[in-house]
């Protein structure tokens, strides 16, 4: 029988879709990444430690939601790898679990400005929140 | 000619402007946009895994009214053009997907991405003619204007295909024929922060202050941008000069100023 971590990588690949083995390391997705500053692991890292099946430190890190999913790593792979689709995949492990969302309802009144557009928070919830 | 125009959830509250001018200016410039019935949030983002379909049916309903009412679909917001063109994309290529959410909707008319989708700014450029545009100033603007693209505007550039991603010139097209001079700057098609705005407020204050110090070294006097959430965060993390909806431009220079 499969392990439980086998298992997890297995569902990230299907849900990304993504061929980790296409990456050559050449890091230019962490590079161009404007969250690069903030994350622990960075684009790269997560491809090569999902190939790896390292993937227990990435579901504890915050790193998974400094991602803006703004596509600059996966319009410039030169492999067309795709990284933001792994981050986001990985982040949907942690998150579709009980208990486990990010932002929750009563976190919105305190960040409700009477600007922010309502763009900004149903954003958030797709991205934070199952 | 008719378009089924789909608002989206921000233009009918916090982006009034984007919205209103869009439809005035349609109207001198010669196309019609129909609003759609009852339409749905897109969720502001798309959710790339590829075995999730309840986050995507809202936008598949409107790609369907369209191809019911034989219209293309056009957007005007950044956030809703991403998720429509994403989601139509994964209609017409992922079988599986797509035969999954006809499963579901089970309404006798299987769709696989037949609607041809269109953002504002595209039918300005690709079916009226920025020169017929230009034609229809009134008040040209004559002034430094930084196009900001922000991310969801043109990537994934294979998927949205509406500018070459990493140097885009259809603002800037919009911009000289409005009569005014496009300040092209490095970090125009980079995110401002986007959604982290909600939780890490501090790193969108970051990322927000590198677009629009960008915009301002170049020598921009305002910023114009088709993404509510772009507008608010460059605001609201000090942005020294306007930052304006494209729709507004386009409502100045052929209708004037109101007031």
């Amino acid at each position: 029988m499969k392990d439980k971590n086998e298992l997890i990588k297995e569902q990230i690949l299907y849900q990304s879709k993504v061929n980790v083995r296409k990456c050559m390391r050449c890091g230019k997705c962490s590079g161009t990444c404007p969250a690069y500053d903030e994350m622990e692991y960075h684009p790269h890292q997560f491809v090569y430690m999902v190939e790896t099946g390292d993937i227990e430190p990435l579901l504890n890190s915050e790193s998974l939601y400094k991602c803006l999913t703004c596509f600059a790593c996966v319009d410039r792979c030169p492999r067309g790898v795709e990284p933001a689709k792994i981050v986001e995949a990985v982040r949907l492990t942690v998150i579709r679990q009980q208990g486990k969302n990010k932002l929750k309802p009563d976190d919105i009144p305190d960040i409700i400005d009477g600007e922010i557009p309502q763009q900004a928070l149903v954003s958030a919830y797709r991205k934070f929140t199952k | 000619m008719k378009f089924l125009y789909y608002p989206g959830c921000t233009l009918k509250n916090k982006a009034k402007a984007l919205d209103i001018y869009a439809r005035e200016c349609a109207e001198i410039l010669g196309f019609e946009l129909v609003e759609i019935n009852d339409f749905q949030c897109c969720g502001g983002v798309f959710t790339t895994s590829a075995d999730e379909i309840a986050t995507k049916l809202a936008v598949v309903r409107a790609l369907k009214a369209a191809k019911a009412a034989g219209m293309p679909l056009v957007t005007v917001c950044s956030a809703c053009h991403n998720v429509i063109k994403q989601t139509n994309h994964a209609m017409q290529t992922d079988a599986v997907f797509a035969d999954r959410v006809n499963r579901y909707l089970n309404d006798g008319d299987d769709y696989h991405g037949e609607t041809k989708v269109y953002h504002y700014l595209e039918v300005l450029r690709d079916i009226i003619g920025f020169d017929k545009v230009k034609e229809c100033v009134k008040y040209p603007l004559n002034m430094n204007i930084g196009a900001y693209y922000g991310c969801l505007m043109l990537r994934p550039g294979s998927v949205i295909e509406m500018d070459d991603a990493e140097n885009p010139q259809i603002m800037e097209q919009l911009i000289k024929a409005l009569g005014g001079r496009p300040v092209e700057y490095g970090n125009r098609n980079e995110c401002c922060g986007g959604y982290v705005t909600v939780t890490d407020p501090g790193f969108a204050r970051k990322r927000s202050r590198i677009i629009y110090e960008s915009a301002e070294t170049a020598g921009a006097e305002m910023i114009v941008t088709a993404c509510p959430l772009c507008r608010y965060n460059l605001i609201k993390n000090g942005a020294d000069i306007p930052v304006k909806y494209f729709t507004e431009l386009l409502s100045k220079a052929l209708i004037g100023e109101k007031e």
